[in-house]
This record gives C-alpha cells, sequence and structure tokens, in this order.
C-alpha cells in the first residue's frame, strides 16, 4: 500500500473540501471492507483517506408509514439485518442477510455497498474497468470471461455490478441522495437508484453517478403499498461466502390475483443492475403460475449476448428470475 | 531377546482408541507459534521483485534508487540480466527492509527491464499426430520429471532409451540425492548416454505408446465398450500459512532458520551449499505448520534470498512470507490430468481392454503421468501420455501425487461402462475382485461396509433420477490405494530419574497428531499415563527424521517411538529388578507401576523405580528401521472405498454433497481420533476440489486470474455435507503393522462425486471441478432436465 494522508472531519461540509476534484486526490474511507484492499493490490492510489464514520447523522435507520425507509449510508449490513425498521421489506432482509460473510457485514456500511467497485478480475489487477489487449480489442473478450456480463455489454464493459443489495433496493424503488457542495439550494441531489448506476462508455469514466468530491449520505425506500409482493433468488454456487453468479430480485404489485405491475432486477449479469422492463411487462395482467414465470425470465435474457465462456449465465439468469417470480407469487 | 512387535491393541489403554491431540489446545487457544507469528525484535521484511511476464528475458535490473531509499537494508540480485524466465512471478531481485511497507516501496523502485517472450500456458488438448518425442533428456527435464514424481522404473526406462544431453557434477548428483532422488535413479543418470539436445520448442512431449495383450482384439470381441473424456485441471495446495522462512546469522557464522516445511531434518543440507555454509552450522526450527499437503520438501529459493539478506544487513533477522498471489504463482501446483479412454467389458462386466490417450501440464515440466487404468490391472492395454510444458510456476506433490486424477480418469469410465451395460457400479466392481490387484480382499470387505453406511441398495437408482423437480440426486463411488510405509526415524528417549519421560525427534507434526502419536506409544509401553511424556520435535539438532511425505511418518515415528520404549522399559527393569528381587525378565511395567508378574503386590510406583536409574537420565535411541530389532513395525500398501451422495440443481449446475462414506484401512491404527481427522479432512478437501478449485491461466496475459481465495474457491462448513468415516481394523489389519493414511483418503473424492453426479442427472460432466457451467454445458448434451 503506498502512503497516504489520513483525514477524519465531522461533518458532511468538511467532507467535500477534503476530498477533492479528482480520484486520486481523496478517497472516502468508510467500512474500508472493499476500499483497503483495492489500494492493497495497488488498484486504486488516493492520496488522501477521508474517514467519514465520524459523521453520525449519516448512521442508523428509521421508519415511517409516510415516507418509508430511511437509511443512512454508514449504517452496516449487521445493523440493517438488525433492524426492526426492515420488517416491512423482506426481500431486503433476505438480501442483506445474505450478502457476504458476518466479519464483512460488521464492517461494511451500505453507503459502501452501494459505491463498492467491481470484481473483475482484470480491474482487480490493475488493468481498469474496459481492459485492452496489446492490439486495442478488449481483453475480455479475448481472455477468460466465464463471470463476465451477459447484458448491456454495448459499450465494451464487460465487468458485473457487484452489489446484491442494490438490485432488492431497486425492485423497492429506492432513491438515493447525495451530498454534491456543489449542488444547488440545500447541497443534496436525489436520484433514483437505478440511475446511480451507470455503464461506462470509456476506460475514464466511473460505473456511479457520482463524482470525486461527492458523498451519498442515505437511501430512501418507498413505504411498500399493501399488496406488494416480491421475490428473491440469488445463485451462488457455494452455500455461504461466495459471489452470486445471477440472481434476481422481483416485486409485484397485484390486484387480486394477477399482476397490476412489476419490477424485476437482475445483478451479476450486466455492468448494472440489470432492470428488465421485458421481463416486468410479461408478467402484467397475468398470474404468476410456472409459465408465465418462465415466459418473464426468457423475455429477462432475450437481449442476452454472451462471450466465449459465460452462456451457462443465460441459464442461471432465467433460472433466477423463474425463481423470484414463484417465490413472490407465493410459490416457495 | 527384547518384544519390539505391537502389542494387541485390545490389551493397551492407549493403542487404537480415541485420543484427542496433546497439542490441541495450545492450537484451538492461539498460544501455538507458527513460522508466520516470528517477529523478533529488529525483525527486517523480505519481499521479492517477480516477474509480470510468463515469459520474458531480463534485460536490466536498476536498483540504486531502491538502495537510497531509507529504511531499505539489503538487496540480493536472485536472476542477472540475460536469464530466461519461464514463468510469470518468478523471482528477480529480494529486497529487505525495516518494515513490510518499505520493502515494497523498495520492490517498486527497481526497475527491471524485459524483453517480452511468446508464452503458452494452454493444457488443452494437444493435436493429433504428434510423433512421440524420443530425444534425450535434458537437465531440466530430469529435475521436472523428479519434480512431477514420475515413477522410478518409468524413469530408468526413458533415462536407458533416450540418454542424456548434458553431463553433471558431482555437486549436482548430491543435490539430486538430497532431494530425494533414489540412488537407482541416480545410477541410471550415471550410466545414460550422452547424446546432443533436441532441437524442439514444441511445448508438447509425447511418450511412446505402451501396450500390454492385444487390445485390438479384446474390443473387437468385447460385450460392451464406452469412450469417453476425463480430466482435473491445476489446483493450488492453499496452504493457510504460506511458504516463507526467518533467517539470521549468529556471530561465529552460524545461521538459524524458523522455516515451515513438511521437511525440518532435511532443510539444513539443502541451505548448506548455496549459502557456502557447512549445514552443521545451520539450525532449523518449527514447532508449527499451517499446511503443506506436499508443497513444503524444499528449502525454496526465497528462503536462500532471505539467508542472503541477513547476511548482508549484518545478521539480521529477515522473515520473507509469500502473500497469498505469491502462493499461487510460484509455490506449487498440482499437475492437470486429461485422457480420452475407451474402456471395455464382457458381459458380465469385466474389464477387458483399455486404450488412453493422456495429456496435462505440471509446468515447464510437463507434469505427471496419472498411473492409468488406476488400480484395475485390464489385461488388454494401450497407453501414450503428452506432457505439455506450460509458462507456469512447476508443480509439486499434492497430497497422493498423480492418483487422485488417475482415479477420476478410471473410475469415470468405469462407472460410464457399468451404466451402458445397466449395472450397478458396486457389482460391476465386484465382478473385478481378481484384478484389483494385493489389496483385492480388502477392497472387498471395505465395499460392503461402504454399501451399508450409504445405504447403496436402498438409494442407488439407475443413470438419471427420474423424480420430478428439478433437483436430482445420485450416488457414485471410487476406489484407491497408496504405499505409506514409514520413513526412517531416530529418536532419543529419556526416562529421568525423577520419573518424568522425554523424547526427541526432529520431526515436524503437520496437524495430523504427530507428537500425540509418539507420546501414546512411548506411554503404552512404558505403562505411564500419556501427560507424563513430553514430546521435543521441530529442531534439527534432535536426531534426523524423514520428511512427511508420502504418508511415511506415522509408521516412521511410531517404530521408532516403539523400539526405543522398549529398549528403555528393558534397561529399566534390569536396574529396578534387584530392589524387587526377581530378574528383569520377571517384571513387568502397567498403571504406572512396576511389579513381578507373577506377583503383582510386589511392585515399586513407577517414580521409585526410576529414582533406582541413578544420577543421569537412562538415554536410548529409537529407529526405523533397525533390522537386529524386528520384526518390521510398518508396513506398506492400503486400500480404501468411498460413496457419495450428491444433490444437483438442474436448473443451476449447483452440485451440493449430502454425504460421503469412507471406509479406509491403514494397517494398524494408533488413533483413531487422528486418524478419523485425517480421513475427515481428506474428504473436506476431496470435495473442494471436485467442485471448486482451478487454477485459472489467463491465455493473454499468462497470469493467474484467481490468485485469491475469493474466486478460487474452497468448500466452507456448509459445503460439506455429512461425513462418515470408517476405519479398518482387527485381523488381517491390526496385524500388518502401521501405515501411513495421509494420502489415500483424498484420491477418491473426485471420482466418486463425479460419478454421483452423473448418476443424479443422467449425463456425465467429463472435467472437474464439476461447476454451474460445467454442468449446464453437459445437460445441454442430454441427462435428465
Ligand atoms: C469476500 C467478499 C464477499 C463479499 N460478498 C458480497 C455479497 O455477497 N454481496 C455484496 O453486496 N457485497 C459483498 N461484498 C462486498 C462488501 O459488501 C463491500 O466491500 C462493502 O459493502 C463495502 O462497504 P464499506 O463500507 O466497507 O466500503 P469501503 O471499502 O469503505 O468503500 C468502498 C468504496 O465506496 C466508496 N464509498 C464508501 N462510502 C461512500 C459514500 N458514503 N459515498 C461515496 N462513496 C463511498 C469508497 O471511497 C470506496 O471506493 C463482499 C466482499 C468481500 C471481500
Amino acid at each position: 500500500m503506498r502512503p497516504f494522508e489520513y483525514a477524519s472531519p465531522n461533518s458532511k461540509e468538511q467532507v467535500a473540501a477534503l476530498l477533492g476534484t479528482s480520484w486520486e486526490q481523496g478517497a472516502i474511507l468508510a467500512g474500508g471492507t472493499d476500499l483497503l484492499a483495492l489500494m492493497k493490490d495497488d488498484v486504486v492510489t488516493p492520496r488522501r483517506l477521508v474517514n467519514v464514520k465520524g459523521i453520525d447523522t449519516l448512521r442508523g435507520t428509521s421508519y415511517q408509514p409516510g415516507n418509508g425507509l430511511r437509511i443512512g449510508a454508514l449504517t452496516t449490513i449487521a445493523e440493517l439485518a438488525d433492524s426492526k425498521d426492515l420488517a416491512q421489506y423482506p426481500m431486503l432482509f433476505e438480501a442483506v442477510t445474505e450478502a457476504a460473510s458476518p466479519q464483512i457485514r460488521n464492517l461494511a456500511t451500505i453507503g459502501g455497498n452501494m459505491c463498492q467497485r467491481p470484481r473483475c478480475w482484470y480491474f482487480r489487477s490493475g488493468m481498469g474497468l474496459m481492459p485492452m489487449t496489446k492490439d486495442g480489442k478488449s481483453l475480455v473478450v479475448a481472455g477468460d470471461n466465464r463471470y463476465a456480463a451477459i447484458l448491456g455489454t454495448q459499450t465494451g464493459a464487460y465487468f458485473v455490478s457487484p452489489s446484491t443489495i442494490a438490485p432488492a433496493l431497486i425492485a423497492y424503488g429506492a432513491k438515493v441522495r447525495i451530498y454534491s457542495a456543489k449542488a444547488s439550494g440545500s447541497g443534496v441531489r436525489e436520484l433514483p437508484l437505478g440511475r446511480f448506476f451507470i455503464t461506462p462508455k470509456s476506460a475514464k469514466e466511473r460505473e456511479h453517478d457520482l463524482k470525486p468530491d461527492e458523498m451519498v449520505i442515505e437511501l430512501i425506500v418507498p413505504p411498500p403499498p399493501q399488496n406488494l409482493k416480491t421475490g428473491y433468488f440469488e445463485v451462488r454456487q457455494k452455500a455461504a461466502f461466495d459471489w452470486p453468479l445471477a440472481m434476481a430480485a422481483v416485486a409485484l404489485q397485484m390486484d387480486g390475483n394477477t399482476v397490476k405491475s412489476a419490477r424485476v432486477v437482475m445483478g451479476h449479469v450486466a455492468p448494472v443492475p440489470w432492470v428488465s422492463d421485458e421481463a416486468a411487462a410479461t408478467l402484467v395482467g397475468k398470474t404468476i403460475t410456472p409459465d408465465t414465470a418462465m415466459a418473464a425470465a426468457n423475455a429477462a435474457v432475450t437481449k442476452a449476448k454472451p462471450l466465449s465462456m459465460n452462456k451457462y449465465k443465460i441459464t442461471l439468469a432465467k433460472a433466477a428470475v423463474k425463481r423470484a417470480v414463484l417465490k413472490a407469487g407465493g410459490a416457495a | 531377546m527384547s518384544q519390539y512387535s505391537w502389542p494387541d491393541p485390545a490389551t493397551q489403554p492407549l493403542l487404537g482408541k480415541k485420543i484427542l491431540r496433546i497439542d490441541g489446545p495450545s492450537k484451538s487457544s492461539g498460544r501455538a507459534k507458527y513460522t508466520y507469528d516470528y517477529n523478533p525484535d529488529g525483525l527486517l521484511a523480505g519481499k521479492i521483485v517477480r516477474c509480470p511476464y510468463a515469459h520474458a528475458r531480463i534485460t536490466s535490473i536498476d536498483t540504486s534508487a531502491a538502495e537510497k531509499m531509507p529504511g531499505v537494508k539489503a538487496i540480493e540480485i536472485v536472476q542477472k540480466p540475460g536469464t530466461e524466465i519461464f514463468w510469470a512471478g518468478d523471482e528477480i531481485v529480494g529486497v529487505a527492509a525495516v518494515d513490510e511497507g518499505t520493502a515494497e516501496d523498495a520492490v517498486r523502485a527497481i526497475k527491471v527491464g524485459y524483453e517480452v517472450l511468446p508464452h503458452f500456458v494452454s493444457d488443452a488438448e494437444p493435436p493429433k499426430n504428434l510423433a512421440p518425442d524420443t530425444g534425450p533428456i535434458s537437465q531440466d527435464d530430469f529435475e521436472s520429471m523428479e519434480d512431477n514424481q514420475v515413477p522410478d522404473d518409468e524413469a530408468i526406462a526413458i533415462l536407458k532409451k533416450q540418454g542424456v544431453s548434458f553431463t553433471a557434477d558431482e555437486k549436482w548428483y548430491k543435490s539430486m540425492e538430497g532431494e530425494g532422488t533414489d540412488p537407482k535413479v541416480i545410477a541410471a543418470l550415471r550410466a545414460a548416454k550422452v547424446l546432443p539436445p533436441s532441437e524442439s520448442k514444441s511445448p508438447y512431449k509425447r511418450t511412446a505408446t505402451q501396450k500390454q495383450g492385444d487390445p485390438d482384439k479384446a474390443f473387437a470381441s468385447a460385450a460392451a465398450t464406452h469412450e469417453g473424456v476425463y480430466g482435473v485441471p491445476c489446483i493450488v495446495h492453499c496452504c493457510m500459512e504460506s511458504h516463507g522462512s526467518a533467517s539470521e546469522w549468529g556471530g561465529s557464522n552460524d545461521l538459524t532458520v524458523h522455516i515451515s516445511t513438511q521437511n525440518l531434518s532435511g532443510i539444513a543440507a539443502q541451505m548448506a551449499e548455496p549459502l557456502n555454509t557447512p549445514a552443521a552450522n545451520i539450525r532449523v526450527l518449527q514447532q508449527n505448520i499451517g499446511g503443506g499437503f506436499g508443497s513444503k520438501f524444499a528449502a525454496d529459493r526465497w528462503d536462500i534470498v532471505a539467508a542472503k539478506l541477513s547476511k548482508s544487513a549484518g545478521g539480521k533477522p529477515v522473515k520473507m512470507m509469500l502473500t497469498r498471489e505469491e502462493e499461487f504463482e510460484v509455490a506449487g501446483m498440482r499437475p492437470s490430468a486429461y485422457a480420452r479412454v475407451k474402456l471395455a467389458a464382457d458381459k458380465s462386466g469385466k474389464l477387458v481392454a483399455w486404450q488412453s490417450n493422456s495429456w496435462g501440464t505440471g509446468g515447464m515440466g510437463g507434469g505427471g503421468t496419472p498411473p492409468i487404468p488406476y488400480i484395475f490391472d485390464v489385461p488388454n492395454q494401450r497407453k501414450q501420455h503428452t506432457a505439455v510444458a506450460t509458462n507456469q510456476g512447476s508443480a509439486r506433490a499434492w497430497r497422493a501425487p498423480n492418483h487422485p486424477q488417475a482415479a477420476l480418469i478410471t473410475m469415470a469410465a468405469f462407472e460410464d461402462l457399468a451404466a451402458q451395460l445397466k449395472m450397478d457400479p458396486v457389482d460391476m466392481l465386484r465382478a473385478n475382485m481378481d484384478i484389483l490387484g494385493p489389496r483385492a480382499k480388502t477392497y472387498a470387505e471395505e465395499l460392503e461396509i461402504a454399501e451399508q453406511l450409504m445405504g447403496w441398495k436402498q438409494n442407488w437408482h439407475p443413470r438419471g433420477d427420474k423424480t420430478a423437480g428439478p433437483v436430482k440426486r445420485g450416488l457414485g463411488l471410487s476406489i484407491h490405494t497408496w504405499g505409506g510405509r514409514g520413513h526412517n526415524s531416530d529418536q532419543d528417549l529419556s526416562i529421568h530419574p525423577d520419573g518424568s519421560v522425554d523424547l526427541k525427534v526432529g520431526s515436524q507434526d503437520l496437524g495430523t497428531g504427530t507428537r500425540t502419536i509418539i507420546a501414546m506409544v512411548i506411554a503404552d509401553t512404558l505403562g505411564i499415563p500419556l501427560e507424563q511424556v513430553t514430546v521435543h520435535i521441530g529442531d534439527n539438532r534432535y536426531p534426523p527424521s524423514g520428511g512427511s511425505g508420502g504418508s511415511t511418518t506415522v509408521g516412521g515415528v511410531s517404530s521408532a517411538a516403539r523400539r526405543g520404549a522398549v529398549d528403555a522399559r528393558d534397561m529399566l527393569l534390569e536396574k529396578v529388578a534387584p530392589a524387587l528381587k526377581a530378574k528383569p525378565e520377571e517384571l513387568e511395567v502397567a498403571n504406572g507401576v512396576v511389579r513381578v508378574k507373577t506377583d503383582p503386590s510386589r511392585s515399586l510406583s513407577w517414580k521409585d523405580a526410576c529414582a533406582k536409574i541413578g544420577a543421569v537420565p537412562l538415554t536410548v535411541r529409537g529407529k526405523n528401521p533397525d533390522k537386529s530389532k524386528p520384526p518390521d513395525l510398518t508396513n506398506s500398501g492400503v486400500g480404501g472405498v468411498q460413496m457419495a451422495d450428491v444433490s444437483v440443481d438442474a436448473e443451476t449446475g449447483i452440485v451440493r454433497v449430502n454425504k460421503m462414506v469412507a471406509v479406509q484401512d491403514c494397517g494398524l491404527v494408533v488413533n483413531v481420533e487422528t486418524a478419523e481427522s485425517q480421513v475427515k479432512g481428506a474428504l473436506i478437501m476431496g470435495i473442494s476440489y471436485a467442485l471448486y478449485e482451478e487454477k485459472i491461466l489467463d491465455p493473454v496475459t499468462g497470469r493467474v486470474l484467481n490468485p485469491n481465495l475469493e474466486f478460487y474457491r474452497l468448500a466452507g462448513l456448509n459445503d460439506v455435507g455429512e461425513l462418515v468415516v470408517h476405519m479398518m481394523t482387527g485381523k488381517g489389519y491390526d496385524d500388518r503393522g502401521v501405515i501411513g493414511l495421509a494420502e489415500p483418503p483424498v484420491v477418491s473424492p473426485g471420482a466418486a462425486i463425479s460419478n454421483a453426479v452423473a448418476n443424479a442427472i443422467g449425463v456425465r460432466v467429463p472435467f472437474l471441478p464439476l461447476t454451474p457451467a460445467r454442468v449446464i454445458d453437459a445437460l445441454e448434451q442430454g441427462g435428465v432436465a
């Protein structure tokens, strides 16, 4: 690890000034479970770490029936798993209890979880988000792409978005609030979480809608409508402590036995949490049966473009969508 | 004449019982210290500049910037400009600095220029129609043959037939002998004709075809023939404690080395020459080791570098422990092995013909030849093997070298053929008992027990679980064998005048229970409680003992301990006899007393008896082997049967092991507890390589893509399922003497699990690990989903 400066501000206003305008200048240190590993491997080399854990207002959750759930960015995943406020959000509870390992959940924050960097092995060995061969071709296409994305790869980005919690949050319609000294008014900008994740179009871009001097301060999850049904499924090779190969979070707003509207969000299949409007569309107006679930699963992957080694992920993604839809529909 | 033979375990308080490890508390409480924990004052951190390319030539090295950095204490060039480098991660320059951070900064400040050369890292099937390689053996070829444990007879035959392309000096012969090359092989080397080196730059070396019987005729008249391709990729040892050592020099050119090793008594000899220091001046220490599995027999180049750095730094201790990434690139791996197999049987399921074209890689050396067909002495055979040289760190022995690969290739073909004949593989195995070699009776007995423990008769079904739903269940089986004769061991046993007892041996306890085994044998033989025996290991100032490899330790240390303890006991009885007014041979020891056999009321407590020893302790040397003190207390050759019960989710390709049954023989079981735990550990390791493990090399960059425990997966507790272990004991087993156990039980899990998956889904997944990708692929070719 390279030498760095360390700052421990206690207000979000101070953070922005300490961070500066380039990623190399400063990085936010939350739980550190991702950042420190990246620094040890020399993948990122910020000159200053800005420890935000002293900012108490960014910690903890609250739930109000009218406004929904507010999660401070510094809330740890373990705290979330223990929070009564998640009672209304069973799919979020499932997502946080299955993520990573107890040790990591104790340190990792939800803000850091949203902002964590991809696990792509080329990225992790310092070759960037869009690694290239000597002759300018995609290294992922030419190399070993067994874990690469199957959807949303048009720009040449093949890593998969790592958070397993983001798909569940997006399925609930969560918003993210970002402190940005330059934002007009209060300095806070808000956007749907689904739009926070972006696919870089070039090696210079990042995978989040976030500037070097901005900070995620909280997540807002709207109150779930009475008739919302959710289902979640992860395909993990090992029983515990493993990244999924594909996953799906499904939220269905029901009208009696039929689906009024649906959100189908897949994880680990694309450079962003992948919202499949195609899959959702097949469900609207239907009752949930193995056949309608299968139709949604098929629709979810119609645009998939596998590489030489990751075709199996299409099968896995389908299984995840089908099972999540069936779980939402009440079948175990 | 003293009676050295093993007593009947039924008559002994400890032998053949379940005894907890005596070092368990120190380990579970964290008090046990490992090489990694050695942190004396003034310790310097060692780091290595490594080559980032899989194949390159060093053009320049500039250490000037690093030399000027404060805190950098020594720099050592390992390979000079001009040297060709054959794998990524190879050592170029060593650095010692006041702390790890400074050493890392120095590593970054050292500028090495490279001419990048083309690399080759694929172990995919070699092109057809390669001509067999008949050229002379180069020095590198030979060293890698040894690294890859090519069987001695095979090596001798190759040397005779192909000659060599080099003349070696005496030093080199010595060093090969030091590393365990058999004297017969050395003799064959010396006798081999010297020829000009062959020119071929091809990565493939194909052996000549080996033939036995008349395979063509046998295939033509067989009732059923199955053809398939099977294989296992390169995997990595993944010792929790990485490789490495800490070296420091004392006043009169004495070197002390703390090292993580399976070969404590062998290290000084290996370090002496490169350090130009008499082995007698080198002290080697290790109390605990965090795993070796075959990868820690040598004083490695980084260990030598650490010692040299220490010398340059005025003798200050330099610790050089590899990072996880370095472990994956340079500290050894298990060679891959693949084969196209054709196997035929008659109507009764008896194997009649085998044909195989196998290949695999173990780095530049090409990889070991798997002993196929495994165990079955199929009467008619034709086989050929191609060693593939790849630009990656060399293979090292991995728990039962070449056997797990051979078992997978053979037993998978066997069960595929059984499926074709619509036979239960258990029945088909029974039909082949007469070609299973010397352990046939063992297999037959074990098979019956395994069948019971697995509920095979009730639960087995023909290929393809036809029940509804995506989750398919299946059973599979495999058998295995191993040698396991005890190695050489010298031990000094002392009975002190106060009644305390200690033993000194230059051995190591790999976590297997070596300390415990020795203490048990001594305590039983002397008739005293286990706690009264102290076992000192881990110091090369103690009498030498063999390296812990090849499952040789338990047989070696227990036999030597038994001989020493019998001698010590008999000498004590001589000293005590007058006090009890009896002849020594009329006395016995038991329950902490020395007494007259026919009149137990005439006795002395152990302490009082020992008071008769005199002023200095009574010390004897126990040895193995020792022809002067028969009988032979160890033996060679074990058999094991394993069965797996798995569930496969046919929609996600995920395999879960529900249950493993392992029935294992190892001759006389000294300690049932540590024996069972050894087998359980092997099953866990086996489940891991069956389902998850694969060293993934990038075709483009030639580097390991998963040099971490994140994408190089290891089984966790939840992945393991129920483990049922049955150790064979009693007549036919106890009377064979003590035989090693570390390796045999890790041979079968891959084959048994692969067979169970095929049984569940109705189609073979040809290669390990059985990942979702491979299972889904296989299901697309057929099967029940
Ligand atoms: C072995 C392993 C398994 C894992 N498995 C899972 C899993 O199954 N599912 C899953 O979702 N995750 C998993 N993780 C990832 C883990 O959840 C993340 O590392 C963690 O959530 C990151 O949070 P942190 O607080 O430690 O972030 P840090 O490491 O402190 O920061 C991560 C990144 O986010 C930035 N950052 C942090 N907080 C903010 C903020 N408030 N605003 C802006 N930027 C910020 C940092 O600058 C840094 O770039 C796993 C990790 C490991 C090592």
